[in-house]
């Protein structure tokens, strides 16, 4: 069966964010005052498998060997069948 | 002795590397990345650049090809590693040293001659240097601001080798910009020793970083 896969994957709380920042300066220039602007990278693929909980074991590996730097990374993974 | 220069796709300072290594009286090879067996060599230096146009973050894709196991088997058998800019990035996105070179605080690409502290002589890359010398070495970064959550063990194995004088101008935690391995033998470090290893460049205080290395 084939299901569809996002990580997203941001920052761990307390970590600077350089772009964030620079976006938040930014839209300050265009006169909108925001606050707490932080960014997420969102990667997304579809993938083969017997069910849901085995993808997301596999998609959490492939998090922690490259998609992810666990030392300044926190991911959230979404595994859903894959829509026709 | 016999020094491979690991190349990757998006690799831009391998030449540079390659003459500061033969300044310091080396034998310098280039190896392309799908090489697995290093046997050959007696020490291994990750040049900067770009690789795989820094995609998903620096030094990530880098850190999971072939040449990296030969790399690993290099550290296993007691061989003096050392990763510069882009290089340093990829040792700790393999966790060769510990932390990570990320984002600048500024958010700009940084291309400086900047005042550095050795903090550590005993790494072979910096055992020519006196502890606490100041030297003059350019850095070229956009990901170079150092981040760990390991400080006080990084201090205590006196694992910090450079860290930046006068000035932080990345935003590196304690100024940090050059780090090792506990052995001492893996060396990341963001400022460019070969930039700086001959006097017509500006300094030659880098060469001392590749002569260490030989000796």
């Amino acid at each position: 069966m084939k299901y569809d896969a996002e990580v997203k994957i941001s920052l761990k709380k307390g970590m600077l964010n350089p772009e964030a920042a620079t976006i938040q300066r930014a839209l300050a220039l265009l006169d909108y005052q925001v606050e707490n602007t932080s960014t997420v990278d969102v990667i997304k693929f579809s993938i083969e498998g017997q069910d849901t909980g085995l993808v997301k074991e596999e998609v959490d590996e492939m998090c922690q060997r490259l998609l992810c730097n666990p030392v300044i990374h926190d991911y959230q993974i979404k595994i859903s069948p894959k829509e026709e | 002795m016999k020094v491979g220069i690991i190349r990757f796709p998006g690799s831009n300072c391998d030449r540079d590397v390659f003459h500061a290594l033969e300044l310091a009286g080396a034998e310098p090879n280039y190896i392309w990345w799908s090489k697995r067996d290093l046997s050959d060599f007696e020490a291994v230096v990750i040049p900067g650049g770009f690789s795989y146009g820094d995609y998903l973050r620096a030094g990530a894709i880098a850190a999971i090809t072939p040449v990296i196991n030969g790399i690993k088997d290099c550290v296993k058998e007691g061989k003096p590693v050392l990763g510069i800019c882009n290089g340093a990035q990829i040792l700790a996105e393999v966790g060769l040293v510990p932390g990570v070179f990320t984002e600048n605080q500024n958010a700009k690409f940084i291309c400086k001659w900047t005042e550095l502290k050795v903090n550590s002589s005993r790494t072979p890359f910096t055992s020519m240097y006196k502890k606490n010398e100041i030297i003059r070495m350019p850095i070229a970064h956009a990901e170079g601001r150092y981040y760990t959550e390991d400080l006080n063990r990084l201090r205590e194995n006196d694992q910090i080798v450079l860290s930046f004088e006068s000035e932080n101008p990345n935003g590196s935690m304690e100024a940090i910009t050059g780090v090792c391995d506990e052995e001492g033998l893996v060396c990341a470090v963001m400022p460019h020793p070969e930039r700086a290893s001959e006097t017509i460049l500006g300094s030659d205080d880098g060469l001392k970083f590749f002569k260490g290395m030989v000796k």
